[in-house]
């Protein structure tokens, strides 16, 4: 069911790579994006150290699951794409399995069930891989089929997106459910999917959202009326959108300094060190530090973007391509929502907010990304 | 349906691949430029409201309460300070489980039904995150050790202190100088609502409400820096708060409490005023209540039990009890008569034990059933001769009787220095006509001499009207409080106006009518005359004895036969010594029977307390 991807691929710029193999492409490293990974995992604990009370353990913690992201990393990259591909549906099949387990035996946390109970008191949390999971899956469908995908495969992609989306937004997390919608409708929109079809997705997403408003629970429909107008809950749940833009905008362009912020030291920004985290660097480092933290996110996702184009296969395309631009979701969404352009939905700031499965997951997307970048030199020889 | 051949391109495929991934980075481009344009509009164009904002927040300016004025008796014993009050305050947000909280400190201190309702209604109300809510005032030394033991087990409870007002005398002084009380909404319209943003309490009555500006002092600030828990992390600015200024009273706490002592558990009050200043030097009405209970908030139960009691504890009797002021009025009544030429000293007329007018059957009866004989005016004091009285007021008519009695302070508040004071009704007929739009009747005059009909006076009239009887027609007006003491400098206060002396045609008649009063004590047939054992200066009394119940013609009183709650009023007036008079003193007993001997000996007490230490001071230091 692979055939078509042995063929050689077209070459990119016409004249052959230098192949020089260094010592990071042997273990299928992607130097330039380890680099800018490198810059960003520094800067966020630095700002985490601050935004965390200046607490040691804290970043210390930090940084155990930033060495295990790692580890999960090097692992996804020595994996090549074939045999992601031949795992994709597999994998989707179990993953469905693993959400409808999670809202049968799951337990509950903030009132959510996300977590799956294995033995040895360990928890897990399907969700997350899910969020890889299924632009594999998509990637793999239409990869199958001719391209620019017809009705049919559109129809068909959009119902394996749909699912785990759906099973996903009832636990209910609507942060995840959102970046894995997201994640699937990347992979379908870079396969080419139509114009005027996106035109007609985007009109009937008026009456879905509509319709969205009267599914949502109690706390989700807060959170978009405190978007709206964070005042009209001045001490409840618009003092998170207030105190967020209070921080970021009493940064200035130069900012406070480091751990001079006082909207976090003193209290006044919940959830500071964690979906709030960037509110603690604008307030810190002003506008050009966020404006710097943009630029490196903007490297990275452009070398994503470069990994993706010269893949040699449509699957390590399409998956690359979404996971790329997946991860810029989450920084448009968590930087939208601080500075209160979007509703409050919980997403962290890719590898800077402080927290445990998120970032974990998302080293194993670098690592397929990686894969896919050092896995062609090698078959192109 | 036939499978469509499913022929790759795979150079249109790449080639639609890169458009679209060229597509996807403008729009993250765009995006991008979009959160950095935001981020412009906050950070750099809305920067100074943010910045003001995020100042707000952590610097604040915390008013300060200022201390309130302390209360000093004329000697310098405190009668009212402040005392610092321990509560147990919970931050919900720090608690977690606000039941289990409320739960644990339960066991550890005693928490009614009642603390902990109120205590969800102010977490319900509208309030900052992270803002103390306070669960329980009032907290023992045994209750705040208990709590500080466990405290590192219960987040965000903590005990907190505060200074409030605190009466060491209790119920002694409780309508005397009042109490204060949590300040409600109607009362901070009234004030000044920024200097009162720090206080929590208020003057309710007497002394406390009337010197109220005198006592709060000035609020203070003070600038901090706190955290979003509302802690303080930096003091950066402060301005002390001026404390209130204190009062001195004129009152003399022993008189007080021998008042107090020989009221006992019976109803009644007793003031005593000094003459030449007008000066309150005790003024107890009884019974009273405990005026700490109000200072905290008084618990549903004990308020209701207080307002419904029959013996009317919340009642200051001394300025809002009106009652017929009986024989007491005979000496100024006596002096009328002379005044106005309708009797004299020598006059003698022969009493039956009863009066009688022309043309009406009723008998108007003397205390005494066969009568008092040849009477001249001044054993008609002595004796209280009600006949020779009736006479004289009958010939003086009703309105004599009021213009004569009205500038001793009868029918006219006397604007002492309290609160809701009452005025008390001297009749006449334009009064009658006024009020009740009724014509005066002559029988009404008659019983309006023995000081009984519509006429009513407080014991306050009552002790001011003995004391411009004392001062031989002075007149004064009665204060509580003698000097403010401000940041330690101690200034009198401005006499209040007085209205005009009283002066008589011939002044021997004060001396005359006083005479009649020093036989009532210590002339053996006087009405008081028990009280003079063992009396170590001359004093002058009058006794009453009020009629609560119309009993019938030829009926006899019998006080055991009746109802206590039907039984006379005692009331006695006396001052000392009588050449020199010092003190002046009303007593009134409710439902007390006779008045020489039942509210003669109080003022006994009272003027033995206040003059027998300056006696002996006399006679140690001549």
């Amino acid at each position: 069911m692979i055939r078509n991807d042995f063929q050689r691929q077209f070459r990119s710029h016409g004249s052959p790579v230098t192949r020089r193999t260094s010592l990071l492409q042997t273990i299928h490293l992607d130097a330039p994006l380890l680099g800018g990974l490198f810059l960003l995992l520094t800067a966020g604990l630095f700002v985490l150290y601050s935004a965390s009370g200046e607490s040691m353990p804290m970043v210390m913690r930090q940084l155990t699951r930033i060495v295990v992201g790692l580890v999960v990393m090097m692992f996804m990259a020595q994996i090549s794409p074939s045999s992601y591909i031949r795992w994709s549906p597999w994998l989707y099949i179990i993953g469905i399995g693993l959400l409808i387990g999670v809202l049968v035996l799951g337990t509950q946390a903030k009132g959510a069930q996300r977590w799956l109970p294995l033995p040895g008191g360990v928890r897990f949390q399907p969700s997350e891989v899910m969020k890889l999971i299924v632009p594999m899956m998509v990637s793999w469908y239409l990869a199958e089929r001719a391209l620019p995908p017809q009705w049919k495969p559109v129809v068909a992609s959009c119902v394996l997106i749909l699912i785990p989306t759906l099973l996903i937004a009832k636990q209910p997390d609507l942060g995840t459910s959102l970046l894995i919608a997201s994640s699937g409708i990347f992979a379908l929109f870079l396969s080419g999917l139509r114009w005027r079809v996106i035109g007609g997705f985007a009109i009937a997403l008026i009456p879905i959202a509509t319709g969205a408003w009267f599914l949502m629970r109690d706390y989700q429909k807060q959170r978009v009326l405190t978007f709206l107008d964070p005042e009209r809950d001045p001490w409840g749940t618009g003092w998170n959108i207030i105190q967020s833009k209070t921080a970021i905008g009493s940064g200035g362009l130069n900012g406070k300094g480091w751990l001079n912020g006082t909207q976090a030291h003193l209290d006044f920004l919940p959830e500071s060190h964690t979906d709030f985290i960037i509110a603690v660097m604008a307030e810190e480092f002003g506008l050009i530090g966020v404006c710097t933290l943009l630029i490196l996110y903007f490297a990275i996702i452009g070398r994503g973007i470069y990994i993706a184009m010269n893949a040699q296969d449509t699957y390590s395309r399409l998956l690359a391509g979404s996971i790329t631009l997946t991860f810029f979701v989450y920084i448009f969404v968590n930087i939208g929502m601080v500075s209160g352009l979007l509703p409050v939905v919980g997403v962290p700031l890719p590898f800077v907010s402080y927290g445990g499965t998120s970032i974990v997951t998302l080293f194993a997307g670098f690592g397929i990304l990686m894969s896919v970048q050092t896995h062609r030199k090698l078959l192109s020889r | 349906m036939a499978k469509p051949a499913t022929f790759k391109d795979h150079y249109r495929e790449t080639r639609i691949f890169r458009s679209r991934a060229l597509v996807a980075t403008a729009v993250v481009l765009v995006a991008m430029l979009v959160l950095v344009i935001r981020l412009f509009y906050l950070q750099v164009y809305q920067h100074e409201t943010y910045r003001t904002k995020a100042d707000s927040n952590r610097i604040s300016k915390h008013p300060i309460a200022p201390n309130r004025g302390l209360i000093f008796d004329r000697n310098g014993v405190l009668l009212a300070d402040n005392q610092p009050t321990y509560s147990v305050s919970i931050i919900k947000e720090l608690a977690g489980d606000i039941d289990q909280t409320i739960e644990s400190i339960g066991k550890l201190i005693t928490l009614k039904e009642g603390t902990t309702k109120r205590f969800k209604k102010r977490l319900s109300q509208r309030r900052r995150p992270y803002s103390e809510v306070p669960l329980r005032y009032r907290l023992n030394e045994e209750e705040i050790a208990k709590l500080s033991v466990n405290l590192h087990n219960m987040p965000g409870v903590s005990i907190e202190a505060s200074l409030v007002r605190s009466y060491p005398h209790k119920s002694a002084l409780a309508h005397t100088i009042g109490y204060v009380g949590r300040i409600n909404e109607r009362e901070l319209k009234k004030v000044n609502a920024n200097n009162y943003s720090a206080t929590e309490h208020i003057g309710k009555t007497g002394v406390e409400r009337f010197y109220e500006n005198q006592l709060h002092g000035q609020v203070g600030y003070q600038t901090v820096e706190t955290n979003a828990r509302g802690k303080i992390t930096r003091v950066l600015d402060r301005e002390a708060p001026i404390p209130g200024d204190n009062l001195h009273l004129y009152l003399d706490w022993a008189t007080q409490q021998a008042a107090i002592n020989t009221i006992g558990d019976r109803r009644g009050a007793a003031i005593a005023i000094d003459p030449s200043t007008g000066g309150i030097l005790a003024f107890s009405s009884m019974p009273a209540f405990d005026a700490n209970l109000f200072v905290t908030g008084i618990d549903y139960k004990s308020y209701k039990e207080l307002q419904g009691s029959r013996a009317r504890p919340l009642f200051n009797r001394g300025i809002q009890g009106q009652y017929p002021p009986g024989s007491t009025i005979k000496p100024i009544i006596a002096i009328a008569g002379v005044e106005k030429g309708t009797t004299n000293w020598e006059r003698k007329i022969y009493d039956p034990g009863w009066y009688k007018l022309e043309n009406d059957d009723h008998l108007y009866r003397d205390w005494k059933k066969y009568g008092h004989g040849m009477v001249d005016l001044s054993k008609a004091i002595m004796r209280s001769c009600d006949t020779y009285f009736y006479e004289l007021a009958h010939n003086l008519g009703i309105d004599n009787i009021h213009d004569f009695m009205a500038p001793f302070g009868f029918g006219t508040r006397t604007n002492i220095d309290m609160v809701s004071e009452k005025p008390g009704i001297l009749p006449s007929r334009f009064w009658k006509k006024a009020t009740k739009s009724q014509p005066w009747y002559p029988g009404e005059t008659l019983i309006a001499g023995i000081g009984q009909g519509y006429m009513l006076a407080t014991p306050l009239q009552l002790a001011v009207s003995t004391a411009i009887l004392a001062n031989r027609g002075k007149i004064i007006a009665p204060r509580m409080v003698q000097s403010i003491e401000t940041d330690g400098y101690i200034a009198d206060l401005p006499t209040p106006e007085k209205s005009k002396d009283i002066i008589l045609k011939d002044p021997i008649n004060w001396d005359k009518a006083i005479a009649g009063m020093e036989k009532v004590v210590h002339n053996p047939r006087g009405t008081a005359y028990k009280l003079s054992k063992g009396i170590q200066y001359k004093m002058a009394g009058k006794s009453g004895t009020a009629q609560v119940f119309t009993i019938k013609q030829d009926e006899k009183y019998d006080a055991s036969k009746i109802s206590e709650w039907h039984r006379d009023h005692a009331l006695f007036i006396a001052f000392a010594p009588i050449e020199n008079p010092k003190i002046a003193v009303a007593v009134i007993i409710e439902n007390g029977g006779g008045g020489g001997t039942n509210a003669g000996p109080v003022a006994r007490a009272m003027i033995d307390a206040y003059l027998l230490p300056q006696l002996a001071n006399a006679n140690t230091t001549p």
